[in-house]
């Protein structure tokens, strides 16, 4: 593979005119099919729908990006692009080093297990070793507050406790790339400003921090940088606190206009 | 804080099933979570995994052996039953299984990437966790009757069940993957897993098929379930037999020298064809489902 542009060394992702299009498909019948083949194939059994139109951007490491849009902006589809759910159908994403989503928290979660072995299987999951795990095992157990419950089945947790400790997991998986999805709002307020708390004390370690959330106050103090994003497409780069104005402004006069 | 030097990366550019060996804890973890869960909130749990096949030895031995009265052809057809269905068990079971893996798993397969081949992969492990105890218990039902086999036979029937896993491995990710798109597949194997018990020498002795079949016997006998299914009869039927039985049955010919090695390629064919699809179609598994 050859890299056309160079990249500089402390770079942690870097999209070069990324693409994606979702086919979404009206019907996956037979019969329906075959009605549409011998009636001249008229009409389009599947429509396209431009989710990413031809972004680029660089994030430094240690960088802490708030990735801001209505929704439907391509926010999450660019956050997995970055993440390898989803592969573009245009241009390159790259990044350097290991690469966590905190994206849905306890996605990996199992109802029918004990809330050890989900600490276990999620935290393989997310990408950690034996090793690490029974080092963290603890630390985890502590900042999810879950105490003597972790021996139960999560299906048993209320849902904050559910989320707590999925939260509490991702945190301690250690990556240099955090991806963040809306999930800062996490169980109670105590809890939330403890996760807030966390999240400041990764940035301030260096950490990349990649964040997608619809709470704009909060994330112009988590985040120095702001990407506003508008139909698949970058609008707007600067500074968080002007981005978020932005943001602000382009939403009122959408308001305006119904 | 050091800088990290490791090199840019693109995401989600695996390296099919090698990257299940460099995943190998998780892969443990997912193996140990199924066998778990398969029977949570069951009070017979794991004893599910012989209670069944053993109702389906009676179902067959009733039928078949005393009915059809074939036990009286072929000697210690219990032996000769049961060997066989473990073996054909521990297919449908991988091949299922496999089969719906991709799907079942659509929530993971969403949100979090991770090598798409641990989940097939996982469920031919959890198939073998479920095969082995069988596998004693015809051990020892062997022994009941007086088996002495070789090491040579023995050494075949691993390679035997090497090749059912080879070949349900690769069906299943084969099927795994074409399910995200047409969930037909299920459908398709539900069929093949139904006819595959009857497509080798489980119920009935291969020279019946040999018979029935002329030249078309070639084409039953490249199937690597009919072939693993007759090394697991030599391995632990044929040594059971006493010296006035032998003369009774004739074994298939060059099952070791030309039908092993034969269904070794076709299972490793079957293998990277189902692997080279299923690397193609994982690209888009995550908006597919």
């Amino acid at each position: 593979m050859t890299v056309t542009e160079k990249v500089a060394d402390n770079i942690a992702i870097t999209c070069r005119g990324l693409k994606k299009v979702f086919v979404l498909r009206n019907t996956r019948s037979m019969k329906e099919s075959v009605v549409w083949l011998l009636t001249g194939r008229k009409g389009d059994l599947s429509r396209k729908f431009d989710a990413i139109k031809d972004i680029s951007l660089d994030v430094v490491q240690g960088e802490t990006v708030a990735l801001l849009g209505l929704n439907g902006s391509g926010k999450s589809t660019l956050l997995k692009l970055i993440s390898g759910v989803l592969q573009p159908d245009g241009g390159k994403v790259q990044t350097r080093g290991r690469v966590a989503g905190l994206i849905e928290v306890g996605a990996g979660f199992h109802h029918d297990l004990s809330g050890r072995d989900n600490v276990y299987l999620n935290g393989a999951i997310l990408g950690m070793t034996e090793k690490q795990i029974d080092a963290m095992f603890d630390s985890i157990v502590e900042f999810s507050e879950i105490g003597e419950f972790i021996d139960t089945e999560v299906k048993f947790y209320s849902s904050g406790m559910y989320l707590k400790l999925a939260f509490s997991i991702a945190v301690h998986t250690d990556p240099e790339v955090f991806l963040i999805d809306e999930i800062l709002a996490v169980g109670d307020e105590p809890f939330q400003r403890k996760c807030i708390k966390k999240i400041k004390e990764l940035a301030a370690a260096g950490k990349t921090l990649f964040v997608v959330s619809h709470d704009l106050d909060l994330v112009s103090t988590v985040c120095e940088r702001g990407v506003l994003l508008e139909h698949g497409k970058v609008v707007m780069d600067g500074e968080v606190h002007a981005v978020v104005k932005e943001l602000r402004r382009r939403s009122e006069t959408s308001e305006h206009e119904l | 804080m050091t800088a990290t030097k490791s090199e840019l990366s693109t995401p989600g550019s695996g390296r099919g099933l090698l990257d299940v060996y460099s995943n190998r804890f998780l892969l443990k973890l997912l193996v140990r979570k199924e066998i778990k869960v398969r029977y949570r909130g069951s009070v017979l749990g794991l004893l599910w995994s012989y209670v069944k096949p053993l109702m389906q030895f009676m179902i067959y031995f009733v039928a078949l052996g005393i009915f059809l009265n074939l036990q009286k052809a072929t000697p210690n057809y219990a032996i000769y039953l049961f060997s066989g269905i473990v073996l054909v068990n521990f297919f449908t079971e991988t091949l299922g299984n496999s089969t719906r893996s991709i799907v079942d798993n659509r929530d993971l397969i969403r949100k979090i990437y991770l090598p798409r081949e641990l989940f097939p992969v996982s469920t031919v492990l959890v198939s073998a966790a479920h095969f082995l105890p069988q596998v004693v218990i015809l051990v020892g039902a062997s022994l009941i009757v007086g088996w002495t086999p070789s090491v040579l036979q023995l050494l075949a029937a691993i390679a035997a069940f090497i090749i059912v896993a080879i070949l349900g491995m690769g069906l299943g990710l084969l099927f795994g993957a074409i399910n995200v798109y047409f969930r037909d597949s299920e459908n398709i194997v539900d069929m093949i897993l139904m006819v595959v018990t009857w497509a080798s020498p489980v119920l009935y002795v291969w020279t019946m098929a040999r018979d029935a079949l002329g030249p078309w016997f070639i084409v039953y006998q490249a199937n690597p379930m009919t072939v693993a299914v007759e090394i697991f009869h030599w391995a632990f039927w044929y040594p059971t037999l006493g010296a006035n039985q032998v003369g009774m049955v004739e074994l298939p010919p060059h099952l070791l020298t030309l039908w092993l090695p034969v269904s070794l390629v076709v299972s490793l064919a079957v293998l990277f064809g189902g692997q080279f699809l299923f690397r193609r179609l994982a690209v888009h598994f995550a908006q597919e489902l």
